[in-house]
């Protein structure tokens, strides 16, 4: 009796997979367990493993395809059995289609730190790790040449250094050359197909940015004696245990801080369930920029966690996001989210709603100004904070009420390490 | 500059210092009347009498011994061990209580000395009598360790051994006594000690090498330059305190080090060197840093198995074209 190997639901955002890389063949062997392709979803690339023994009797789907979840990947059975009619009834019987039952499910799913989708061919090492030594890695950062593009001359396959400078030879736009001054005739553009990630984004974000009413709201924060605090607290860390903690890791504990004694502001609309959703814990998600797009890793209970503990968390969860380590759980169930482009230079910025959040806090730089005190001008230190609420859970007091105690919060940052 | 023997270069240290301070003393086996195994110390014992050019018994223990007593009280002794391989029955003087004397007496006594003689293979001289013995000594904090390779850093290394103010391990070669060189002629020429030697630069990969492992080197770069690559050479001549500044500059440049070290492999100075290189620029690192030493295995005595036990200037060419991918 031939099985069906479907595209399996690897996340909860995932409304369809590209079929990276297969591992197997048709006609070898397979346990149940066995890794069988990889999978690229909206967070990560994947392992699929079948559920079942068998021999794999037909890729149904190609390398580069995507497939709705349910969409037929395979199919397994014993050597030499007839399976066209099992297509049929397959094809006929709808289940092509997105949203399979619990049962048709034949795979189960494994994370994988694996980054990018290359065809087979295109790796230079037999594991799927790029060998290269450790000065060829950093002239390839330093000239921004993708390690598993190019072929090693060295000992299996090592890449090295006369590999990187022939392929700057090879490619003079690369490094210090100037670029080639573009003619008419070779005006154009590049087509990049859109990854999964980038669907995603932008698939939740319109459907935020149109369904939630947005209003923003703006403080303008006194950072004076947060910066000498920070100072403080950091000189402190670094003579006990040579940590550091930025005002960012600050200002998610206020967060944390304001969100505890403003619920009303820690919530999720829930049209279709017709309820507000009112948590009594904050999960703070903080967007954190990656090389083709962003991630929101969640720090748990951040209303119970010292600034420290913030900083460390962040810090790993930061690393291993850039490293696409980061498992699917570690990125889901916020209760309010943070955005930070201070660090570029933006004063202040309006940020998107992070569906199911009703709240967004966008971080702007901190900067040295004139302000007036006593009816004198002196020099101050100020940090512009733009909360984005979804009116159809939030109004204006309610969090304008959050924001004035953020700012008080901030102002006073001794409260935050009580 | 004079063309001096190696011998006469260590001799002529040993004069300069001893005209200069009447506290500097010499003592060793065969040293005084039959004027030195090697004929270092011909003529000493006429020019200073056979209180200050002293034989010993055949006795190390007692002999070493005897000298750090002295220096506590004071006086700057140059030991001479006959070979190298002797000094062991003298290890506990020189380990325990040159080495440590200082820092356990929380700077009292300090030990103005100098133990110096013939160090590693001789030819057929089997086991016990071909040591290396740097890797040994140099991991002792307490002890600075130098290792000569020509007559000219032989003047100037042992005259800042015998003016240093702690026990300096100097490591000679019988092979090399004979061997001719320039040596400067300037007044009172010193090398200060913890300085390496950039003996002849180049940018296709370093190699370090030190006493006769020194010459393997240099041979090995002379192959590659037939090649057409020219080898950076270094002789670190200190191997305690050891010049890094000099070593990862090189291998900055080059991305490759080759060691040549006569003691046996493992735990030994060619292992301490590669662990600072990889720790110390791991990023400018194009290929693992490779090593020849003496096979793992006590000296053989058989004259073809001896040369396959020591370094040779084709096993360093080899390990070069290996670290620079050409084979």
């Amino acid at each position: 009796m031939p099985i069906a190997i479907e595209m399996p639901k690897m996340t909860d955002t995932m409304e369809e997979g590209v079929l990276v890389e297969w591992s197997v063949e048709e006609g070898d062997s397979i346990a149940a367990g066995d890794v069988i392709a990889q999978v690229e979803t909206d967070k990560a690339t994947m392992d699929v493993e079948a559920y079942d023994d068998g021999v794999l009797l037909k890729k149904v789907a190609n390398a580069g395809d995507a497939l709705p979840i349910g969409g037929l990947i395979a199919i397994i059975g014993d050597a030499g059995e007839d399976i066209t009619d099992f297509i049929e009834d397959f094809k006929s019987n709808g289940t092509m289609s997105p949203a399979p039952s619990e049962s048709s499910s034949e795979v189960s799913v494994k994370s994988s730190p694996d980054q990018t989708p290359t065809l087979p061919e295109d790796e230079p090492s037999s594991h799927g790790r790029t060998k290269a030594s450790p000065l060829a890695r950093r002239m390839a950062t330093e000239f921004g040449l993708k390690l598993n593009h190019l072929t090693g001359s060295g000992p299996s396959g090592r890449i090295i250094k006369r590999d990187i400078e022939a392929e700057i030879e090879r490619t003079p736009q690369i490094g210090h050359a100037p670029l080639p001054v573009p003619t008419s005739a070779d005006r154009g553009h590049e087509r990049v197909r859109i990854s999964q990630m980038r669907k995603t984004i932008a698939r939740r974000l319109a459907e935020s940015k149109f369904t939630s009413p947005h209003f923003y709201l703006n403080v303008d924060v006194d950072v004076v004696a947060l910066d000498m605090q920070r100072r403080g607290v950091n000189q402190y860390l670094e003579k006990t245990n040579g940590l550091k903690v930025s005002f960012n890791d600050f200002i998610t504990k206020a967060c944390a801080s304001a969100l505890v004694m403003h619920p009303d502001v820690n919530v999720t609309y829930a049209s279709q369930e017709g309820e507000i959703h009112k948590y009594n814990y904050v999960d703070v998600g903080i967007a954190v920029a990656i090389d083709d797009g962003l991630v929101t890793p969640v720090i748990r209970d951040a209303h119970l966690k010292s600034v420290v503990m913030i900083s460390q968390e962040v810090q790993s969860l930061a690393s291993r996001a850039r490293d696409k380590q980061l498992d699917v759980s570690e990125m889901e169930g916020s209760t309010f989210t943070t955005s930070n482009l201070g660090m570029f230079g933006i004063e202040s910025f309006t940020a998107i709603i992070n569906p199911p959040n009703a709240c967004i806090l966008a971080i702007g730089a901190i900067r040295d100004t004139p302000v007036v005190e006593d009816g004198k001008i002196v020099p101050g230190k100020r940090m512009k904070l733009t909360l984005s609420c979804d009116h159809r859970a939030v109004d204006g007091a309610v969090g304008a009420r959050f924001m004035s105690t953020l700012k008080d919060l901030l102002e006073n940052p001794a409260s935050l390490l009580l | 500059m004079a063309e001096l023997q190696l011998r006469e270069a260590i001799r002529a240290a040993l004069v300069e210092e001893m005209d200069r301070d009447e506290d500097i003393f010499l003592m060793g086996e065969e040293v005084a009347e039959y004027n030195g195994a090697y004929k270092v110390s011909e003529g000493m014992c006429d020019r200073y009498g056979d209180r200050r050019v002293i034989d010993t018994p055949i006795s190390e223990c007692g002999f070493a011994g005897l000298g750090l007593g002295a220096a506590m009280d004071g006086l700057r002794p140059v030991i001479e061990f006959m070979t190298w391989n002797f000094a062991f029955v003298a290890f506990d003087q020189i380990i325990n209580n040159a080495a440590k004397i200082r820092y356990m007496s929380g700077g009292q006594f300090s030990f103005p000395i100098v133990f110096r003689g013939p160090n590693g293979a001789a030819g057929q001289l089997a086991a016990t009598h071909n040591t290396s013995v740097e890797s040994i000594y140099s991991c002792f904090p307490g002890l600075k360790v130098i290792s000569i390779s020509n007559p000219d850093d032989a003047k100037g290394l042992l005259k800042s051994a015998i003016r240093d103010n702690d026990p300096v391990v100097f490591l000679e070669s019988e092979f090399m006594y004979g061997m001719r060189g320039e040596v400067s002629d300037a007044d009172d020429y010193i090398i200060p000690i913890g300085k390496a030697r950039i003996a002849r630069e180049g940018d296709a990969v370093t190699i370090i090498g030190h006493n006769k492992s020194y010459w393997r080197a240099m041979e090995a770069a002379e192959m590659l330059t037939s090649d057409g690559y020219e080898a950076e050479v270094i002789d670190p001549r200190t191997i305690r305190p050891f010049d890094w500044d000099t070593v990862i500059t090189s291998v900055k440049k080059t991305n490759r080090c080759v060691i040549v070290d006569e003691s046996n492999p493992f735990a030994s100075l060619s292992s301490e060197i590669a662990f600072q290189i990889q720790s110390r620029s791991f990023d400018d690192l194009d290929a693992p840093v490779q090593r020849v030493t003496s096979k793992d295995t006590p000296a053989p005595y058989a004259k073809n198995l001896v040369e396959y036990y020591l370094p040779s200037a084709e096993d360093v060419y080899r390990a070069c074209r290996e670290v620079m991918y050409l084979d």
